[in-house]
């Protein structure tokens, strides 16, 4: 039988990937896709969740978590354009001029 | 017995596509990979009888944020050798290490949640009305600051790419 732990250990697994790929990819691009992931894991325990207790709340909540996805992929994507276009690189490690 | 066969093919198949999202060298490949485990949570949630969010993740997520992304990779149109090298053994290693400690972390904190099956839900649980009465009632503010958030992001991604502002 499916249960709500079997939600969360997927969710955990999801989770855990995007951090990976958020630690240790260097391309932007990838690295917002990883966010992306883990943003994923965080709606699929809120759904899980919202079924446990038979309440909508968890549901209109992960509606948020898409709505603020969409907006970072948009102002995140943007960024990475400008970076390419006054760096000529969407290599993370090579943009490093704030650093003391 | 079917809702168990449908849950670990849709799981297995979200973990092998997020694993490929962050190992594909070419961020193409990654993006197919991502469209793909988008496409499995969705139906995970139709599973968790989440029907409108499992139509508005295939809409707001397979059909704009990533065409979003694969615009941008088109626009940008990286040679090979500005992917960047390949990883070191060594660093692959301390990546899976690192990942595994992560998961284990995280698996361990969720172990103890309930083993018990889901409860009974009435047939409108999850449908457009009951979100929507629930995103017109109490949640009416948060809204109304979401469409807001959206607006700002527009502008900000305008302001940010664009080339010359005036």
């Amino acid at each position: 039988m499916i249960t709500l732990q079997h939600y969360l250990v997927l969710s955990a697994i999801v989770f855990s990937l995007g951090v990976a790929g958020v630690l240790l990819r260097r391309n932007a691009l990838v690295i917002l896709m990883s966010v992306e992931l883990m943003l994923n894991a965080a709606n699929l325990a809120l759904l899980g969740f919202a079924r446990q207790l038979g309440d909508t709340t968890g549901q209109s909540l992960a509606l948020f978590v898409m709505t603020v996805a969409a907006a970072e992929a948009a102002v995140g994507l943007a960024l990475v354009l400008a970076l390419f276009r006054g760096r000529g690189t969407v290599n993370v490690d090579e943009v490093r001029s704030l650093r003391g | 017995m079917g809702e168990a066969i449908l849950f670990w093919f849709f799981g297995g198949l979200t973990c092998v596509l997020a694993l490929l999202v962050i190992v594909m060298r070419n961020p193409v490949h990654s993006a197919m990979a991502l469209i793909g485990n988008l496409f499995c949570i969705a139906a995970l949630f139709a599973m968790l009888d989440a029907h409108f969010l499992a139509a508005i993740q295939v809409l707001v997520y397979a059909g704009a944020i990533l065409v979003l992304f694969l615009f941008v990779i088109m626009l940008l149109n990286l040679k090979d050798h500005e992917l960047g090298n390949a990883r070191q053994t060594a660093t692959k290693i301390a990546g899976a290490i690192l990942l595994c400690w992560v998961a284990f972390k995280l698996i361990f904190r969720v172990m103890p949640s309930t083993t018990a099956g889901f409860p009974a839900v009435g047939d409108d649980y999850g449908t457009v009305e009951t979100v929507g009465r629930f995103l017109f009632g109490p949640h009416l503010l948060p809204f109304e600051v979401a469409s807001i958030l959206l607006l700002a992001a527009i502008l900000g991604s305008v302001a940010i790419a664009k080339k010359k502002l005036w």
